[in-house]
Parts: structure tokens; sequence; C-alpha cells
């Protein structure tokens, strides 16, 4: 799946962010990570770890105080909004339409950065968003207005637009968060075929550990603005640690199907003063 | 080409439509004259009565014109705003353009001063200038290193407008022998306009609402919020800049030649997105054309209603306005 050899497509070095670019509180410590080609990396972590803050400091949306986010090799706060985001899709966890737009109009908006201002759609445009929406299996529904679709089809759309900007890197905010356990497979399934067929590489924050293990290539976990732990899902998901970020006594293992399972309980007061 | 078309057709019609309306409200008003006079004032080779040709041309063609292209401004830029701030509620004078130019004019009508520049009284110049100062000061206010801060620009506009009207109303209580001139300043209208006016607001008008139809494009992706729009290649910071600026030239041009007339720049907006869909590439030209056709709707009935009185046309566009409004209000939920 990953591609050892090849170098890689983003990568964080030292990077230090706070929730915004003038405040104080330091939000993420040093923080150090490379994403390769053809390779799906789940961003796992309780609640405030600094999940989405990581997301929005590789997405050029927030200023890093200290460290440097590469995108091939190439600072990102370097090159300019939009050729950013030729390369780079972002997935947010939900999404407001102000107006009743079509499905396939949203999905054409991941062309601007390829069209810019005035420029009309070009033959591969149409194919990219056609592509995009196939892809999602979104033909359906093209022209239904966004703010009438369900939570799952929202973020199918929002893949589907992500998709048509026909990046190298995607960043998924929580894609699953607020969809039903079929969504939940069908999405995470949707984009870890696609990561692989055309070698994209992905970063995806995620709360269901026992999807992260099956679905993800990596984890990264995220304890208090710290990587606390990064490597296969087996590594990451240890005992010790599972206790000492989640609190949790949580064991993995692989069910009938020799798929990865996670059985979960709350760790007793006892357990947890040693 | 069959895609194309479709886009122009509608535009094409609410021209033909405009035009027609124009042309029946030159035969309207405290004189009237039949559709057959007029059609020979435009007719080179029936020579027409000189009363009525200066009637035709002179008072009621120039005075559409104008009050065409002052609902266009309007209705442009109502729909450049509510894009850009994803607000329905937003209209063009929403970051503080009319409490500026009503600043501006009162403060010259009070004073008392009537030297005439360019062919204009100071009035209209002062509530240019006026209009254009406040929207750069709340968009001074609001802007902090080109982070993207839409909504304080909307909240910076709006207490600026609360304390411009203020300064207003106090310079109205200060200046009584006054009060009625500010207070009709104030309701807006295109009496006694002439070819002047139309050539002074016809540039800036032009300029904005062809600037603001060549940002339609970002204004589409920004329905997503300033955030994703970046995401998707947007340079949020530089594309608001212009579509202030764009917007407020028009509206700064449209509050010099009239007065403040409400409701045009909300409504039409809306009807427009309502018969045509969302994408700024149709929805601002239309939303200019059916602003400029409200408007001359509107002050036709403002010089012929009550004639030979003129109702001021800020009140009936209210009038009218506020109730369709609402009426879209309980009827397409879907939109608000």
């Amino acid at each position: 799946m990953m591609n050892e050899q090849a170098s890689p497509y983003l990568e964080a070095r030292s990077l230090v962010c706070a929730y915004q670019a003038n405040a104080q509180q330091i939000i993420l410590h040093d923080v150090d990570m490379a994403l390769y080609p053809g390779e799906l990396v789940g961003l796992i972590g309780p609640n405030g770890a600094g999940k989405t803050t990581l997301l929005r400091a590789l997405a050029r949306l927030l200023p890093p105080k200290s460290g440097q986010v590469l995108l091939d090799g190439r600072d990102i706060w370097r090159l300019s909004v939009r050729q950013m985001a030729r390369r780079v899709g972002r997935v947010p966890q939900s999404a407001n339409a102000a107006w009743p737009y079509a499905i396939e109009h949203v999905v054409r908006m991941g062309r601007y950065p390829h069209r810019g201002w005035l420029a009309p759609h070009n033959q591969r445009d149409l194919s990219a968003v056609e592509e995009a929406l196939d892809c999602m299996v979104l033909k359906p529904l093209r022209n239904r207005a966004f703010n009438t679709l369900s939570g799952g089809e929202q973020q199918r759309v929002l893949i589907a637009r992500a998709l048509a900007q026909e990046p190298r890197v995607l960043l998924l905010d929580e894609p699953i968060a607020n969809l039903d356990i079929n969504h939940q497979l069908q999405v995470l399934t949707l984009v870890r075929d696609r990561v692989r067929h055309q070698q994209l590489a992905a970063v995806l924050a995620i709360h269901d550990l026992e999807l992260a293990a099956r679905f993800c290539d990596r984890l990264i976990l995220l304890n208090q603005g710290r990587i606390w732990a990064a490597g296969l899902p087996a590594e990451v998901l240890q005992v010790d640690h599972l206790r000492n970020v989640f609190g949790v006594k949580a064991q993995l293992y692989r069910d009938p199907l020799g798929q990865w399972a996670l059985s979960v309980e709350l760790v007793s007061d006892d357990e947890s003063i040693q | 080409m069959a895609r194309y078309l479709w886009t122009i057709r509608p535009l094409f019609l609410l021209s033909a439509l405009l035009v027609a309306v124009i042309f029946v409200s030159l035969g309207l008003g405290a004189a009237t004259i039949s559709p057959a006079e007029v059609w020979a004032v435009f007719n080179p080779q029936v020579p027409a009565n000189p009363a009525t040709r200066t009637i035709v041309l002179d008072f009621r063609l120039a005075r559409a014109l104008l009050v065409s292209l002052v609902g266009a401004g309007l209705g442009g830029a109502g729909a450049a705003f509510q894009g850009l701030f994803r607000n329905p509620l937003a209209d063009p004078f929403i970051i503080g353009a009319s409490g500026g130019a009503a600043l501006g004019a009162t403060l010259v009508i009070t004073s008392g001063w009537t030297a005439t520049r360019f062919g204009v009284g100071p009035v209209p110049l002062a509530a240019f200038v006026g209009a254009l100062l406040a929207v750069g000061l709340a968009y001074g206010l609001s802007e902090v290193s080109g982070q993207l801060r839409t909504l304080a620009l909307l909240l910076a506009g709006t207490a600026l407008s609360a304390m411009f009207s203020a300064a207003v109303s106090l310079l109205m209580v200060l200046n009584d022998r006054d009060f009625v001139n500010v207070f009709f300043w104030l309701l807006g209208g295109f009496s006694g306009r002439s070819w002047d006016d139309l050539w002074l607001a016809l540039p800036y008008i032009a300029i904005g609402l062809i600037g603001l139809t060549l940002l339609s494009r970002p204004l589409d992706v920004l329905a997503f919020g300033d955030e994703a729009a970046q995401g998707l290649g947007v340079a949020v910071p530089q594309v608001r800049l212009l579509v202030v600026l764009c917007a407020a030239l028009a509206t700064a041009a449209a509050v010099a030649s009239s007065g403040i007339i409400g409701f045009v720049g909300l409504i039409a907006p809306h009807i427009a997105r309502l018969l045509w869909g969302p994408i700024h590439a149709r929805l601002v030209p239309m939303s200019a054309l059916l602003g400029a056709l409200l408007l001359v709707l509107a002050d036709t009935a403002a010089r012929t209603l009550a004639a030979p009185i003129e109702l001021p046309i800020g009140v009936l566009t209210a009038l009218l306005g506020a109730p369709f409004f609402l009426y879209l209000l309980r009827t397409r939920r879907e939109l608000f």
C-alpha cells in the first residue's frame, strides 16, 4: 500500500501551534509527521488533544508559531492559496451552504483552483467533476440541493468536492462523526479505495478506534498536543497507551472474520491510581 | 451553445421587459402622452412637438434611465453583499453606506452650503463621499492583518450605521429649519433629475456591476464559509476587498443620485434567486435587472398615483416591498 521509497507528500517538522495564530496557549507541541503516497493515516486522540488544530495547520488555515509544514518539500506558507488548493483537498466535519446549490455545482466548486475567476469549464474540469460524482455514488443526486441531503449524503458531496480538486493529499476532519454505521463504512471504504487507486496521501481524524484500526494503514495518537504514539494500528492501540491516554481498559483483537476489533471498558478508580 | 443560450435567455427577456416598462412610463405623469406620440419622439422621420420632446426625453427618459441605473446598482450590490456575508438579510446598506451618505448629506444641508461642482450640487457629492468613507471605515476597523473575519466587517458596519444615524438625528434636531429638507432627502426620490445626474452616476455603477459579475465565481465558493473557500483556492481577503469596493461604489453612486431607497437591494436578489437559482454569474446580473425593473415601476407609481404631488419613492418601495418580503418569508421557507 504505502510506498516506502517515495518521498513524503506532506510533512510536519517540529510544528508548534496555538489555537489562533496570535494566542499564547500552545495546543500542539513539537509535532513531527510525514505522509506518504498511497497511505491512509488515522489521527486519533481524546477531545482537545489537538487533532483539529493539526489538520488546520496542515491545511494552511493556521500559521504555526514555529516549525514548518512541507508539501513536496516546500513550505506551504510559500505557496499561494490556489497552488495549495490544487494539491491538498480538505473535507470538513460538516458544512452549511448559505444558498441552495445543486450537488453538481457544489462539486464543480472543487475545480475553482484550476479555473480561477473567469475561465470556462474545459473537458478536464467536466470529467473530473463526473468522476468525483461517480466515485462517491452521487450521480442520482446531482440536481438535488445540498441543504436537502442527509448527513451521509452531504459528507459524500464534500469528499467529492475535494476529489474534484484532483489533490494529492486529502485532509479529513472526522468525516464519519455524524453518520450511522452503514454510512460510516461506506464513506471509509470509498475513501480508502480512492487513496489506494490514485496513490493519494490522506489524514483522517477519527474517534472510532475500531474503525481506525480496520481502515487506516497507520495511526497517530495525539495526547495533550503531543504525538504519544505512531505506527501500525496494532502498535499504537496497545493496552498501555489506551489506558494512559483515554483512561479505558481496552484490548485489540482479531474477530472471527479476521478484522480488528476492540473491547473497551472504563478503568475503575483503584486501577487508575496505580 | 444550448447551455450558453439558457444563461442568456432570461437576461434577454428581462431586458426587453425593462425597455417596455420604461417606454410605457414615458407616457405617464402630470401630462399624459399617448404611446404614438412617445414613439414619434424617437422616430427621426416624424417631426415631433418640441414641448413633448422635452418632456419625454429630458424629463422622463433621463429620469427613467437614472432610476434603472440606481435600481440596478442597488440590486447587484445587494446580491453581492448577501453572497459575501452569506446572509439573506444583507442589503447594499449593510456596512454603513446609507448612514455615511445620510451624514454627509445632512452636514451639507444643515451647513447651508450650495456651491455647485461638476454640474451637481454639494448634497450628492457629500452623500457619495460619506458612503465611501463609512464603508472604508467599517472595512478598516474590521481588518486584522488579512485574517478571515467577514463577520467582523458585518458587525463593524452595523455599529457604524447606528452611530451615523444617531448623528443625523442629532443634526436634524439641532437644525430644525432644515428638518424638512433632510427628512425628504432621507426618504429618497428622483424629482428633477436630468441627464447630468445620469452621466455622473453611470461610470461608478457600471464599474461596480461589471466588477461584481466578474467576482461571481468566488462568491459562489464563499457560500460554504471563509475557510472552505480558502481550502478551494479563494484568496478570501482579496476577494472580500474587491467585492466591498465594487458594491460600495455602486451603492454610493446610487445613494448620491437619489437618497436612501430601501428594500430594492434586499428583495431583488431574493426574487432573482427564487427564479433563476443561486449561481452568482446569473444572480448578480439578474438582480441588477430586476432591481432596475422594480425601481422604475415604483418611480412611475410615485409620479402618477397622487399627481401632481410626487410621493417619496423610498416610502413606496418599503410599503410595497415589505409585505412582499413577508409573503416570501411565509411561503418559501426553504429560502430562509
